[in-house]
């Protein structure tokens, strides 16, 4: 077991963009309340997944909403909330939190109700980076069950969701209320048993978050290499590095999509990556040869400061390190890429695994 | 004609403009009181000014309210009302203020029942019970002067800041009040800082400008006086008293517009090259791009559109060092005259090796055996990748563009640089600020959500464009002139019936400005 104590929130949040992939979301705002949170009620309990007693009852939360309302109606303790309600109907007691997702600002989302509540959380969580959709957990491709769900508000209106048809039903669902409660919400899924976690969650995924991002920290203050940092704590390779010389942008059916071209530096000056994002990073293509697709992690980092950018603040004459890590070996069955793979976002495209 | 003053740290600047026709300019110490060096550079400039003159207005940009902030000077008491509950509230106001201002201006704040929702649907209603209680405790507890008003989604919806203020006004009159939908845009921690900021700017902003009033009405002027805004737009001074917040960064926008205007550029990068540092900044249709960002103030994170300005620390002054060779960041600044080689002083600058490599001409020139030739041309060579990085970072596309240059220390700077399609040196480029304030239109702006599926995309687009010309007007603009300078479209994820942004900004000329 460790603790996560305020400064510990900047590492994560660093750590959490770069598993972001692009997206996920600023996660500013988060670190503001996973730090008033701890100011509050003390640091946060970690439980590694292996020291989950057999009787564990873990509890998945996160946010759920659009972005631009959540900079303007800040979460409070939705989550918290929502996982009482879990608790209530199913008449079972919580006794450790998880992330659903550790790209990102819901990277963070636990660490607020296990404060308020008192809980530990589990490192772990059901991406091992960001994706824009509820069903797209390895919980759920694993059999966990995803109800019953509930959403909360702020006002003390709560939704459940007993049963559905798929996963992607309870996301189409929980988005509809979503939406009625003022489009800022977060929500809770039914718990899961120790088995359970350890068997269907991306482990120790918190951890490398914040390692990652002491590793960022650590270079930066020392000015020695960032990139090499993340390299070391994190098994990935460099597809790519140099500057930004293209962007394109367009929001179609609720997704910022794009494409953003890098183009080499030195020996790299007449090659160009492109990179096409949906809310993430998720085809990257070197001289029109594909080299890396989701759910493998592609990631675009700042090449001095190995800051993650997000795709929403990509622009022109950014000097860029594109980086790749393979995805968690529960996204690469079939079972998985049915779920997150080429396909589900709509390319034509059989999964190849990234080559280290 | 119109007079144009720059108040900066170190010198106070004024233009006389005769339509687009530098008539007369003048350079003065800035002096601690501000009003002594405007008044200054105001005589030399009326001294010079053709006897028939008549002067139109006076336009005035000023970095004094910036360092207000920065030095915790003069600042009010100031309480911060958020509407928001039962929402919002895990985090307070000011709750990511560095400690050392939000002591100095008090830190009280209440969250109180009221706010929006994104579609303008209220989160509660507002209690004026309770804002009467707020106000009573801020006033008799905590010695406060100055209230920010802050809604959740009030830049959508503005009847419960317009309610909270009408209240406050009839409770506690000597209260001064800013309401943040007047100050900024969604996001509301940025956007209440920024409102904090501005109350607590309140008091020393209505002195500041009373007392400047009275420097230049004292010399016989009685046309309309302006402070120049964030935006390269203008404000009337009782307008600035109320919201000094937008003055705030009108330095760096005046050096940019001044610079496209002498230059006759709409569209290029402006390199502003002084003794420490160099600052650029990207001129689109004659405005300087704005940071898409948060930018901190005073270390308080705001989300005002500022325009974006890279710096780096490279100017006239900065040290050369040999083995390795390193240019700046440290600078002989304004020892320049007394330090320089070619200035008969022991240090080698930027200055010295561009004089030694024929790029500049001033001072006594450099003795062929106090400089090597290699370390001349390495340093140049550093220099001019320095600055074609900066102007890579500034540009918006892969094509090649104009630079302006202005300030001192563009003496350092070839002709022929990486990524310029033209190297540009306006003549009385150290006087952009001032001119710039003195070329200055006024605008108006809206950013709002609009849901396509409610109004129609034309229709949106229209109802923005309206509410900003109207703000325009209420400006001072002639609505004979107005032209949309900026539109953006921004589709919302996850948000249902289409929501799209739409941030809209027309300017125009001053009414009743002959040009």
């Amino acid at each position: 077991m460790w603790q996560i104590v305020e400064d510990d929130l900047e590492s994560i949040a660093i750590g959490a963009g770069i598993l972001g992939t692009g997206g996920g979301g600023n996660p500013y705002i988060g670190q503001l309340r996973a730090r008033e949170a701890i100011r509050r009620h003390g640091p946060v309990d970690v439980l590694s997944p292996d020291e989950l007693d057999e009787d564990s009852l873990v509890i998945c939360v996160g946010g759920i909403g659009a972005p631009t309302v959540g900079i303007e109606k800040i979460r409070g303790l939705q989550s918290y909330e929502a996982f009482r309600a879990i608790e209530r109907y199913t008449g079972k007691k919580a006794t450790a939190l998880i992330s659903n997702e550790i790209g990102g600002s819901n990277s963070l989302e636990p660490l607020i109700p296990a404060a308020f509540a008192g809980l530990p959380v589990v490192d772990a969580d059901g991406m091992g980076r960001a994706f824009p959709e509820f069903q797209m957990k390895t919980f759920f491709v694993y059999g966990v069950p995803c109800t019953p769900m509930a959403v909360c508000d702020e006002r003390g209106n709560t939704a459940i969701i007993p049963e559905a048809a798929s996963p992607k039903w309870v996301e189409r669902m929980a988005r509809a209320v979503t939406i009625q409660m003022g489009c800022v919400a977060c929500y809770a899924v039914a718990p899961m048993t120790a088995k359970q976690v350890q068997t269907t969650a991306v482990l120790y995924s918190l951890s490398l978050a914040k390692s990652l991002g002491e590793a960022v920290r650590a270079s930066r203050k020392q000015n020695s290499d960032c990139i090499a940092a993340i390299l070391d704590t994190c098994p990935g390779r460099v597809l790519f590095s140099g500057k930004i010389v293209e962007l394109e942008r367009q929001t179609t059916s609720g997704f910022a999509r794009g494409r953003v071209v890098v183009e080499g530096t030195g020996d790299q000056s007449s090659s160009r990556m492109e990179i096409e994002f949906q809310n993430e990073n998720l085809v990257a293509r070197l001289g029109g040869e594909t080299v890396c697709m989701v759910p493998d992690l592609i990631c675009i980092v700042d090449s001095d400061k190995g800051e993650p950018i997000t795709t929403e603040l990509l622009r022109y004459g950014f000097r860029v390190t594109v980086l790749a890590f393979p995805a968690p070996t529960l996204w690469t069955s079939p079972e998985g890429l049915q779920v997150v793979g080429p396909r589900a976002f709509g390319y034509d495209l059989d999964y190849v695994p990234l080559q280290l | 004609m119109r007079i144009g003053i720059d108040v900066g740290g170190t010198n106070t600047d004024a233009v006389l403009m005769d339509g687009t026709k530098l008539v007369a300019l003048a350079k003065r110490p800035t002096t601690p009181d501000v009003s002594s060096g405007i008044i200054a550079a105001l005589k030399s400039v009326l001294a010079d000014a053709p006897q028939t003159a008549h002067i139109e207005a006076v336009m005035l940009g000023t970095t004094h309210f910036t360092n207000a902030l920065l030095e915790h000077k003069s600042l009010a008491p100031t309480a911060v009302i958020r509407m928001c509950g039962p929402a919002t509230t895990l985090l307070p106001p000011l709750v990511d203020w560095p400690d050392a201002l939000r002591d100095t201006i008090g830190g009280r704040s209440y969250m109180l029942k009221g706010g929006h929702e994104f579609d303008g649907q209220e989160i509660s209603s507002m209690e004026e019970k309770e804002v009467r209680e707020a106000v009573e405790d801020m006033v008799n507890n905590g010695g406060v002067r100055a209230v920010a008003v802050c809604g959740v989604f009030s830049p959508v919806e503005t009847s419960h800041e317009d309610m909270v203020g009408a209240i406050i006004r009839e409770q506690a009159p000597e209260l001064s009040v800013t309401l943040s939908h007047e100050i900024g845009r969604v996001g509301i921690l940025e956007r209440e800082n920024a409102t904090a900021l501005n109350a607590s700017l309140n008091e020393i902003a209505t002195r500041t400008i009373l007392s400047l009033t009275e420097a230049i009405r004292s010399l016989g002027l009685a046309a309309p006086f302006y402070l120049s805004q964030n935006d390269g737009t203008l404000m009337e001074a009782d307008f600035a008293a109320r919201y000094p917040v937008f003055t705030i960064a009108s330095g760096p926008t005046n050096s940019m517009r001044g610079a496209a205007f002498l230059s006759g550029v709409a569209n290029g990068i402006v390199l502003d090259i002084g003794g420490t540092t160099t600052d650029g900044g990207t001129i689109v249709n004659g405005f300087p791009r704005e940071s898409s960002v948060a930018i901190e103030i005073a270390g308080v994170r705001t989300n005002f559109r500022m325009p974006d300005v890279l710096s780096i620390a490279l100017g006239g002054g900065s040290i050369v060092r040999e083995s390795p060779l390193t240019i700046g960041p440290d600078s002989v600044g304004y020892r320049l005259l007394d330090e320089a080689l070619v200035f008969g002083g022991d240090t080698l600058t930027t200055t010295d090796i561009s004089v030694y490599a024929g790029r500049a001409a001033i001072g006594d020139g450099v003795q062929e055996s106090s400089l090597d030739a290699k370390l001349a041309a390495d340093g140049l060579s550093l220099i001019d990748s320095r600055l074609a990085e900066i102007i890579d970072q500034l540009k918006l596309s892969a094509a090649d563009v104009p630079v302006i240059l202005v300030g001192g220390g563009s003496i350092l700077v070839s002709d022929s640089l990486e990524g310029a399609s033209e190297v540009i040196r306006p003549n009385h480029g150290e006087v952009a600020n001032a001119i710039g304030a003195a070329m200055a239109q006024v605008g108006g702006q809206v950013e709002k959500v609009y849901s396509l599926v409610e109004y129609g995309r034309e229709e949106a687009l229209e109802a923005a464009r309206l509410e900003a010309e109207s703000k325009a007007v209420a400006a001072g603009a002639d609505p004979q002139t107005l032209q949309v300078v900026e539109l953006e479209e921004v589709p919302l994820s996850y948000l249902p019936s289409n929501a799209t942004k739409i941030r809209i900004k027309v300017v125009g000329d001053l009414a009743g400005l002959s040009s």
